[in-house]
């Protein structure tokens, strides 16, 4: 299946990247090439395979639910583009 | 003092023949000298100085870590408290870190002192450290008089090594962004076992796969740094409940005996005949101190590089998404509502090769193409990490080539994404499978470029894999330098 100037626009929406029309053609073909070369990956049948979920043979540590960190807002609000006080501001985001 | 390695140098303090200071101050002024290699993103002189300083109290004493007063150059995708790190990304260019990656606090504890951060591929996604925000590495090596990259993305690490711009350096590596640097500038470069050293405090680019590891002069030095990189660490998940061997103790006994295995794969079509001819050299090599040589398969490996261009960018695109210019770096001005705000901070920060991947990633983690695309890669994997079980019935460790070819010109690759992914051909199938990797210097080419050849080792067997490298680099005894056309003095 071939990434054509639509798609490329509708997975930029999903990623929250502002492409210019202008950039839609390019990235198509580029992403295509891409596509294309993955495309031998079809020719191995992995029925039955296990897609892997852990690299390495070992189970997820667990801890005690509880705080063990925290009270740091101070510290949040330092690299904050806008902040006031402890809050982040953003543009009006309801009506 | 470009003679010295970590391990001369930490013996050096210990006898104390050099203070910290003097050694710091050398190593500051050749920083300064080489800036056209662009090397460094930021640079730390007043901070070296201060950690030099208290190094020779505490060596004074007759105290101090296993890395005591030692100047170390630190990739700028460790997170350094109160130090700008900046992913060589404009959307993080301003970021001050209020916390200390686990790798880099056990360096301080151990006595390190950090010269500076080094430059790299922006979020570590590249080949040629051209993608970086701060502009392209130089390498110290040149053909004739044509700069060539540094490899990427630990480019800027490499080059300082190369270059003698610090003792070692720390790298980090996603699908070989370790060893292929390493090997393209003349250096070595150890890629952990994945769970090995603490990803906590690391920027993330594909969690599953990203390593930090040594970049240094030596293989005893790789395993010195290594020693102190490596932790079992509460605040990374994945940190694997193992204690941390004695690396350097590791280095003795020799290789009698031992299995090395050479997967037939590896033979690429088109493949420069130099890189072979190194190869078969190498086997020789291993074989002449006592090694057994042994062929294995390793029959999904021309899988492994697409497999991972699903993987990686699948992991970065959620990764990434972190970015949205609100609770910290680039932020857009003048937008209209607040997805306007993520959708022109996101562009205007990433560059890109980043914007490609993340688009790359959406796609396959979207709707009706997860099957197909990111469902299959994850069997792919299990594949590929099968082959190596199964070689390593036969064999204790691997021998490969670590790159297709020598360093390459800026902008040689730029043009074609799939051709500059093609460097990561021998290297990446050992992230997929979450193995140790060392990419060891062992020739030249006829036109006088590093070439090297990797090892890749056992789960968690980084005491063997470093012992066989040893062989190795004692073999090639590769003691080539680059001549010094960066400082002007």
């Amino acid at each position: 299946m071939s990434v054509d100037r639509d798609t490329v626009r509708r997975i930029a929406k999903l990623a929250r990247l502002a492409v210019p029309e202008e950039r839609l053609d390019q990235l198509a073909g580029e992403l295509n090439g891409i596509f294309t070369w993955v495309e031998m990956l079809n020719e191995v049948d992995v029925t039955g395979v296990p897609a892997m979920t852990s690299v390495v043979a070992q189970k997820l540590k667990w801890r005690v639910d509880e705080v063990n960190d925290g009270g740091q807002a101070q510290a949040l609000m330092a690299n904050a583009p806008a902040h006031e006080e402890t809050f982040f501001v953003v543009p009006k985001v309801v009506e | 003092m470009s003679n010295f390695t970590l391990a001369s140098a930490r013996d050096a303090l210990k006898a104390k023949k050099i203070s910290s200071k003097e050694l710091t101050t050398a190593y500051i002024k050749a920083v300064e000298a080489a800036r056209p290699l662009n090397a460094y993103i930021t640079e730390t002189p007043d901070k070296a100085l201060e950690m030099a300083a208290a190094s020779d109290a505490r060596l004074a004493k007759g105290e101090g870590g296993a890395l005591e007063g030692l100047p170390l150059a630190i990739k700028d995708l460790f997170c350094t408290k109160g130090v700008r790190t900046t992913a060589g990304s404009k959307i993080l260019g301003n970021f001050i870190p209020p916390y200390e990656s686990t790798v880099t606090a056990n360096l301080w504890k151990a006595g390190a002192v950090m010269l500076g951060k080094t430059n790299l591929d922006e979020f570590a996604m590249g080949s040629s450290n051209e993608t970086s925000a701060s502009g392209p590495v130089f390498n110290p090596w040149r053909d004739g008089t044509k700069k060539l990259v540094p490899g990427g993305s630990s480019g800027g690490s490499a080059s300082a090594v190369a270059g003698d711009l610090c003792l070692a350096a720390t790298g980090t590596d996603t699908g070989g962004s370790i060893r292929q640097p390493a090997a393209i500038t003349g250096i070595v470069g150890l890629k952990p076992t994945y769970g090995r050293c603490s990803r906590w405090g690391i920027v993330a680019f594909a969690s599953s796969l990203d390593q930090a590891g040594p970049m240094t002069k030596t293989v005893r030095d790789a395993a010195i740094l290594l020693g102190s990189m490596a932790s079992i660490d509460p605040k990374d998940s994945t940190s694997t409940d193992l204690p941390v061997p004695d690396y350097e103790k590791a280095l003795e006994g020799g290789i009698k005996g031992l299995r090395v295995g050479i997967p037939r794969e590896y033979r690429m079509d088109g493949a420069p005949p130099e890189i072979a001819a190194l190869w078969d050299k190498g086997a020789e090599w291993l074989k002449a101190q006592g090694a057994e040589i042994v062929e294995v398969s390793l029959p999904h490996t021309k899988y492994a590089l697409p497999t991972y261009y699903i993987v990686a960018p699948a992991e970065a695109s959620s990764n990434l998404a972190r970015y949205d210019g609100v609770r910290f770096g680039h932020r857009a001005k003048d937008v209209k509502g607040i997805t306007d705000l993520y959708e022109k901070s996101r562009a205007e920060g990433f560059g890109l090769e980043v914007q490609r991947r993340i688009l790359i990633g959406t796609y396959v983690l979207s709707s009706g193409y997860y099957d197909a695309y990111y469902a299959r890669a994850q069997k792919l994997r299990t594949l590929i990490a099968r082959d190596f079980t199964e070689a390593y019935t036969q064999c204790d460790v691997l021998l490969t080539p670590a790159t297709p070819g020598p360093a390459f010109g800026l902008g040689e690759n730029s043009d074609d994404p799939v051709a500059m992914y093609l460097n990561d051909v021998f290297t990446v199938t050992v992230n997929l499978a979450g193995l140790p990797g060392l990419s060891v210097p062992a020739g030249l080419t006829a036109g006088g470029l590093p070439l090297g050849l990797q090892l890749i080792g056992k789960a968690f067997d980084e005491g063997t894999l470093l012992r066989a490298g040893l062989a190795l680099e004692t073999a090639a005894n590769f003691t080539h330098k680059p001549a010094n056309w960066w400082s002007a003095s």
